[in-house]
């Protein structure tokens, strides 16, 4: 079976920082991958590289088999869907129109949003617990309520790998939970692949099969995540002495 | 929810508006001619006076006026999209500055008028190019840099022209101002701006819901699959020659492409697809609707229509800006 995502021998620079050198993972129909690391370490740029947005300095990336470059702007945009992080609204728009740009990439050129993508639309707002507000301007949202439209956006987009740039930004509790548990149930029913810059350690530990940290120079260390996450990798990772709490199966990270 | 029967239903109604605003601006003036004479002129059944001045005075001015409100409505549509900025115009960047200095460095010069018109159009675009070229820099050009480039190489165009107007003759100055001030008297034939407005719409519109995308920004629509960089050089060069050849055609004409896409959004919502064809009527209406008035409140003394579009447009813009928060810079 071809991996969803499959990274080899990658190489990522900003200027002359290195964020990523001789990077290889596969990520299977399913799995949800957690990167970590510290501000400025590239986290964002990496993501983008994986989006196909932004050339690697070395190494190639297939999207379902498919390199970028091969498939195109719009079957990539048909395969992988992007949640940026932080949003501009520099004109009005209705929050149904805003969760409809999702369906751009599976529109002809002179087709218009049919009942069809208005029903995907409607549904991505329901599934983010947006359902009354199809009508609101977006400029009357809350941070936390745009950020859940941008994500709603994002599934109206029905991409089979979704490359996530701090998905829980500005989100409340209840909703940091609520994504992250609709993401991982779209990747164990739909088999769709999660890729998620995440900063919670604990929330990734739940809810990520894999982990990527990145320490900054190029090291990277990727593997499974109960293996990848422990007290000695995330001390470094970080810079902070970190301690483990266990409850029961359950484990638990806290800084010291 | 957009559809596409309401978008027809919106343009439809504006196209009505066009040709009302048409037929008002060939029946109105010093010689009043009643809808059903204009029809048999325009037809040409009859040789009177009366068809005579619809046909050869009215109907090209009126085609103008109508062609350049709707080019300058274009280009201040896309340019907002451009800049990602409801304030930006299709001067901001400096077009209106160079044709102005083209337009009156010839007129300085004493050139016939078809030289002053190209004097326009190649100040215009030699500003485009140079805002461009100077914007592009290290390949990254970003809305802050080509907006300030643009507002820069406008100040320069402005300085050169304020010395040209100190510098030149008496009897040339009325003429200058009017062009500056934008003027349909000595307009040039309408047909290059209804010819650039045909090409400017059917070139736009196949790319309208990718622009509703790069308005939402530059990731947003690369990561939904629009050729940003493609679309974005695209939509300069189409704004920068829409602009051109209406400043070429009727001099430097303001507030039409600032106020009327912003009308239009206010009522219709930001959908390119519908804001585009509908600014392009709209500003079309306003500009014909200005100049007949331009040729008919103080007749048989003429005022340059950009003194009206602007007298219209300030307060009506004020009253937007005051109205709805959202509408502005957010």
């Amino acid at each position: 079976m071809t991996a969803l995502l499959s990274v080899c021998d990658l190489e990522v620079n900003i200027g002359t920082v290195c964020v990523a050198a001789g990077l290889g993972f596969d990520l299977q129909a399913g799995q949800r991958l957690a990167i970590l690391g510290r501000n400025g370490t590239g986290k964002t740029t990496l993501l983008s590289t994986l989006a196909g947005l932004r050339e690697p300095e070395a190494g190639t990336i297939s999207l379902c088999g498919g390199e970028y470059a091969a498939l195109g702007a719009r079957r990539a945009a048909q395969l992988r869907g992007l949640l940026p992080q932080g949003h501009l609204d520099a004109f009005q728009s209705t929050v149904l129109e805003t969760a409809l740009i999702g369906r751009h990439p599976h529109l002809g050129r002179w087709a218009w949003e049919g009942r069809e993508d208005a029903r995907l639309a409607r549904e991505a707002l329901a599934a983010v617990d947006l359902a009354g507000f199809s009508a609101r301007e977006v400029h009357t949202l809350s941070g936390g309520e745009r950020q859940r439209l941008a994500i709603a956006a994002l599934l109206a987009q029905q991409p089979r790998l979704y490359l996530l740039d701090e998905p829980l930004a500005h989100l409340d509790l209840n909703h940091q939970i609520a994504v992250l548990e609709l993401f991982s149930r779209r990747a164990r029913e739909d088999g769709v692949g999660i890729v998620m810059v995440l900063h919670d350690i604990n929330l990734a530990l739940r809810h990520a099969d894999r982990a990527l940290l990145l320490f900054g120079e190029g090291r990277t260390l990727e593997g499974p995540a109960e293996a990848v996450l422990t007290v000695e990798t995330l001390s470094r990772l970080y810079g902070h002495p970190l301690r483990e709490m266990r409850d029961g199966e359950r484990r638990y990270f806290v800084p010291d | 929810m957009p559809t596409r029967r309401r978008a027809l239903l919106v343009i439809l109604l504006l196209a009505l508006l066009g040709l009302a605003s048409l037929v008002i601006a060939l029946a109105a003036g010093s010689l009043p001619v009643s809808a059903v004479d204009i029809g048999r002129a325009l037809l040409g059944d009859t040789t009177d006076v009366a068809a005579e001045v619809v046909r050869s005075l009215r109907l090209p001015r009126a085609l103008a006026a109508f062609a350049c409100g709707a080019l300058l409505a274009l280009a201040g549509a896309l340019m907002q999209v451009l800049l990602r900025n409801p304030l930006a115009d299709p001067y901001v960047l400096g077009i209106s500055g160079g044709a102005s200095v083209g337009a009156l460095g010839a007129m300085l010069l004493g050139l016939p008028a078809l030289l002053v018109h190209g004097g326009a159009f190649s100040g215009a675009l030699a500003a485009t190019l140079l805002v461009f070229g100077l914007a592009r820099g290290e390949g990254s050009w970003t809305q802050t840099r080509l907006l300030l480039t643009g507002v820069i190489v406008a100040a320069g165009c402005g300085a050169v022209v304020a010395l040209i107007l100190s510098i030149a003759p008496e009897n040339k100055l009325r003429g200058m101002l009017f062009w500056l001030m934008g003027d349909l008297s000595h307009a040039a034939s309408p047909a290059p701006a209804l010819l650039m407005l045909a090409l400017g719409l059917l070139a736009a519109l196949p790319f309208s819901r990718d622009l509703n995308l790069l308005a939402r920004g530059d990731l947003t629509a690369r990561a939904l699959g629009v050729p940003v960089a493609r679309l974005r050089g695209g939509v300069y060069v189409l704004a920068a020659m829409a602009t051109a050849v209406a400043v070429t055609t009727t001099g430097a004409v303001g507030f039409v492409g600032l106020v009327v896409p912003h009308l239009v959004r206010l009522a219709i919502g930001n959908d390119q697809r519908v804001l585009l064809p509908a600014a392009a009527l709209a500003g079309g209406v306003l500009l014909t609707l200005a100049d007949t008035l331009a040729r008919t409140i103080v007749a048989p003394q003429q005022l340059p229509v950009g003194v009206l579009t602007a007298l219209i447009g300030v307060p009506v813009f004020l009253y937007l800006l005051t109205r709805s928060p959202r509408g502005g810079a957010s």
